[in-house]
């Protein structure tokens, strides 16, 4: 039995029923972890101790017989952006290289709460700003499908880890794709929830208005277990949603049959990978044997979907990256400063790359007096005839299917000089988060042997009939049973 | 050469932290921010930890909305908080969270001097938003400590149209504004802690000009003194410059309290550029006009119409009427001897706004912590009116009554204080008097009526004050005359 490949669900029937314990469990990822991170990088930090003795905790919890929840026991790790006490939180960026938080994130508390095992905090791109994880100022993260290759970003460390075995679940953030598009990358299930559905409180904001916390996994039965878990309102987060949270678990194995599945046209441009076309294609069949109508929809603001996203993405970081200036936390390079604006100076110049600078200059430009209307303001206006296409296409359909990306993962150092070119790899997964809508990656295949991911897209809150479709598809297909070779 | 004459052109901002129990994003304490050890009020939201967020503390948008309805600003149903972007140490995030586009209050105005001859004058208020306060610097030579504790207690800045075209005018409405924060329990008013701060926008013109000329902005006013002082400043040195032949410029002045002058801090190229962009960690806050009217419904007669009410109610001049209300507490005192007095209110007000109010002033006592009940105070008014004492004698009670507490009735009989009016008492002491004056009655029978008076002291000093004194001045009035007719008799005191 290979302990670090099972579901959570499968790890939750032998830690119930007490053929394994927690402390076993977690002492069998950790030593993976030991094994195989070298190769990948996944991980930032590990919190064996911890670990361990939230495991240790997790077993009296089954020895008791109290208040066992389908996660009390299961490992898990989430991408470095989510504060966690006492462990290190960096945001893969320097100016954090030492931060240690000293509250949780609202999600940590929650999984804390079902007695999840925390084994540590995976890479990303510096303060999730990129789509590869090769803007970590740590180390990139490399795909466990091939080595040469990126595992896709910003969530990378996660998908990657998801996929390689390194952790049963983990839980990633999405601003403009950063959990699908990596588990697309990785062949792993990821959910970008609905925005406002899971709390915020405690994540290191890169977009306020579009940043979403939500599962990767290895099926959509993990994933909508996950979501259980972390969903719902939460008073200090004032933008997290006061409706009630569904029962993710219950509908999952209705029929499909009859649910209207919307094919948007401008997700399938020229130049997109053969292979992933392919694939994508075969999945709608799949979707199409089970019952669904297929039917052509259109989003016609596509096309302004990357650069609003940017343009907003720009403003909303350059202040949100503002209290990073070596006064409270983190890095402070005040030892050499002659003054205070020396400090600032110093600190932020030495405490963030080259990414993340060129984006906190571009949103004081766009923000600054006299560029405000034509660009922030203008981006906010044209955000809202995005939303209006999903919400136009949603009167046609259930929910929408589209690729994550036109390709499969490139190599490492491919876009790395080409900023452009990396902002355009993300073409297919920003849209929804100016829109604020769920979106579910489910592996669909493979093009030249790397994963290829399928979009589900759904309607505000929707997240339960993704879960299902999504669900109905992995119960149709093999695709999310496959797992890269790597040991 | 025709002289120009100058009018200044003042407009104000008011900040005013904002009396609640906890700050206004978080639950941390935002009552002893000041006196607690630094540090020590602090939570991940206030120091601006990453991933944490704000929440609106309710209670703080309510008592903005009570202020903005007292300023009779109409309040907006929308409200959206905004981003201000700046670096600065004692702003945590690197941005403060106020209101831009959307106060919760605006177009308002407040009517001042009305007690003046030239009639009164209405200041508009444009707008009241709510936004964070930041945190405090300590400066120690060459590093710089910071106290957190203050940083998030809720602020409410209140911007006036300019208005004010004289340096009382700015004092009489920002002393105004200042009566009506007090009114509403929103702010101590206490400028010492800092609580409440003024920045003038300052500009001088030609007179019967209605332009808006250059301004300049004097920042951190932390009291009445600095704020008449500041703006007086700047007026005379902007009169002076365009005289001169110089121009205005724009730009941010600080004010050194211990020089007594303007001091330039940024021009207008240097301004920040603050970056405004909305909150998107606070969706925007609604508020129902019927949840408004319920608010309204809890606003106090407030000091205008409280001291319109005096002037009808109790007969009093308006600036008696102003002097009393300017303070609710000493308002609701002097209404409280007034109620449980039988003396008219006028005397009632004679009392309140005399020896009370130069009590208050002297020993600096907190308006609501008055050491004289108002029924001790309402006894010993009357007392005097009913001639159970005399009004000398009453000074005497009011020493003893702060002294030691006792109602004033029991002191005038342990200390034997009660007016002496039977004439045959007072009679014999006039004689006595007289008979020891003869000096004092010659001059008076020369002519010299003033001395009367201090004759009448003399009467008052023999009886410890207590003699009636209309019944001392009758009859010694009666016994000088009787005297004057005996010199005519021919007994006559010739000067040798």
């Amino acid at each position: 039995m290979e302990l670090h490949n099972l579901t959570l669900r499968a790890a939750h029937q032998l830690l119930s029923t007490r053929q394994i314990s927690s402390v076993e469990l977690t002492t069998a990822l950790l030593t993976r972890i030991r094994q195989v991170d070298p190769q990948l990088h996944a991980y930032v930090t590990v919190s064996d101790e911890l670990a361990l003795e939230q495991a240790r905790q997790a077993d009296a919890r089954f020895r008791s017989g109290e208040t066992i929840t389908p996660l009390t026991g299961i490992p898990f790790a989430v991408k470095d952006c989510i504060s966690t006490r006492g462990v290190r939180t960096t945001c893969s960026s320097k100016i954090l290289e030492n931060y240690v938080p000293q509250y949780n994130a609202t999600v940590i508390d929650r999984l804390s709460e079902a007695g999840a095992v925390l084994l540590g905090k995976h890479n990303m791109d510096e303060f999730g700003m990129g789509s590869s994880c090769e803007n970590s100022a740590f180390f990139p993260t490399r795909n466990p499908w091939d080595l040469e290759r990126v595992p896709g970003g910003s969530s990378g460390g996660s998908a990657a880890a998801v996929a390689a075995g390194l952790t049963p679940f983990a839980l990633g953030e999405d601003t403009g794709g950063s959990i699908r598009m990596p588990a697309g990358f990785c062949g792993v299930v990821g959910l970008k929830p609905t925005y406002g559905r899971v709390s915020r409180y405690g994540l290191i904001a890169l977009v306020s208005s579009f940043d979403t916390i939500g599962p990767l996994t290895r099926d959509v039965y993990d994933c909508a277990t996950v979501l259980q878990a972390i969903a719902g309102k939460d008073p200090y987060d004032a933008t997290s949603l006061p409706e009630a949270v569904p029962d993710y678990l219950k509908n999952l194995d209705r029929p499909v049959k009859g649910l209207r599945l919307g094919i948007p046209k401008e997700y399938f441009l020229p130049g997109m990978e053969p292979g992933v076309e392919k694939a994508l294609r075969e999945a709608v069949r799949a979707l199409e044997g089970l019952g669904m109508q297929v039917r052509e929809v259109s989003l016609p603001h596509t096309r302004y979907g990357l650069p609003v996203y940017y343009l907003i993405l720009f403003a909303e970081a350059s202040a949100n990256l503002a209290r990073f200036d070596g006064t409270r936390f983190g890095r402070s390079d005040q030892e050499k400063a002659r003054n205070v604006v020396d400090m600032y100076l110093q600190t932020r110049r030495e405490g963030f790359g080259a990414e993340v600078k060129r984006r906190i200059m571009l949103g004081a430009y766009v923000l600054s007096a006299g560029y405000y209307d034509a660009y922030y303001l203008k981006a906010q206006k044209v955000r809202t005839l995005v939303r209006r296409d999903f919400e136009a296409a949603f009167e046609e359909c259930d929910l929408l299917a589209a690729p994550i990306c036109p390709t499969t993962a490139f190599k490492i150092g491919e876009k790395i000089d080409d900023p452009l070119t990396m902002y355009l790899s993300d073409i297919h997964v920003v849209s929804t988060n100016p829109a604020g809508v769920p979106a579910l990656n489910v592996p669909c295949g493979f093009s030249q042997g790397l994963p290829v991911g399928m979009q589900l897209i759904g309607k505000q809150l929707s997240e339960a009939l993704l879960l299902q479709v999504g669900h109905a598809y992995q119960m149709a297909t093999d695709w999310h049973k496959m797992r890269p070779a790597i040991s | 050469m025709a002289l120009v004459k100058y009018e200044p052109v003042i407009g104000l901002e008011i900040h005013a932290e904002l009396l609640t129990r906890s700050k206004m994003f978080c639950s941390c304490s935002a009552v002893y921010s000041a006196a607690s050890e630094p540090n020590t009020l602090i939570c991940p939201v206030c120091t601006g930890l990453p991933g944490a967020m704000p929440v609106v503390n309710e209670r703080a948008f309510e008592l903005a909305v009570l202020v903005g309805l007292a300023l009779n600003c109409s309040i907006n149903a929308t409200n959206t908080f905004a981003r201000k972007n700046y670096f600065y140490p004692d702003l945590p995030k690197g941005y403060q969270i106020s209101q831009y586009d959307l106060p919760v209050a605006s177009d308002g105005w407040l009517e001042i001097l009305e007690d003046s001859t030239a009639g009164s004058q209405r200041v508009g208020v444009r707008r009241a938003h709510l936004e964070e306060d930041t945190a405090k610097l300590f400066h120690h030579g060459d590093y710089a400590l910071v106290d957190f504790n203050r940083a998030g207690v809720p602020l409410l800045e209140i911007v006036s149209e300019p208005d004010m075209h004289s340096v009382e005018a700015a004092l009489a409405y920002a002393m105004k504004v200042r009566s009506i924060l007090r009114y509403l329990g929103v702010n101590s008013g206490d400028m010492e802690k800092g609580v409440l701060r003024f920045e003038a926008n300052v500009s001088v013109r030609p007179q019967g000009s209605t332009d808006l000329l250059t301004r300049t902005e004097i920042k951190n006013l932390n009291s009445f003194r600095a704020l008449t002082r500041a703006s007086a400043y700047e007026i005379e040195r902007q009169t002076r410059l365009i005289e001169s032949g110089g121009t205005v410029i724009q730009q941010t002045m600080g004010w050194d309290d211990a020089r007594e002058v303007t001091v330039p801090q940024r021009s207008k190229e240097e301004a920040h550029d603050y970056r405004y962009f909305p909150e998107p960690d606070l969706p925007p806050l609604r508020i129902e006009p019927a949840r408004v009217m319920e608010i309204r419904a809890q606003l106090p007669e407030l000091p205008a119409a409280k001291a319109q009410r005096f002037v009808d109610q109790y007969g009093l001049l308006p600036k008696e009427a102003l002097l009393l209300t300017a303070e609710k507490a000493l308002a609701d005192y002097f209404e409280a001897v007034v109620s449980l007095s039988k003396s008219p209110a006028k005397t009632v007000n004679h009392w309140v706004a005399g020896d009370l109010l130069r009590l208050i002033n002297d020993r600096s006592i907190e308006f609501d912590q008055i050491p004289v009940s108002p029924a001790n105070l309402a006894e010993l008014i009357d007392l005097v009116s009913d001639k159970t004492i005399t009004l000398n004698s009453s000074k005497e009670v009011w020493a003893a009554m702060l002294e030691t507490g006792q109602r004033p009735g029991e002191i005038v009989k342990t200390k034997g204080l009660a007016q002496i009016s039977d004439e045959k008492s007072i009679q014999l002491v006039v004689t006595r008097v007289l008979d020891e004056n003869p000096d004092a009655i010659a001059q008076f029978l020369k002519g010299k009526e003033t001395i009367l008076q201090w004759l009448m002291g003399q009467v008052a000093r023999a009886t410890q004050g207590k003699a009636d004194p209309q019944v001392s001045r009758r009859l010694l009035t009666e016994a000088l005359a009787t005297r004057g007719k005996s010199v005519e008799k021919g007994n006559p005191t010739r000067p040798s």
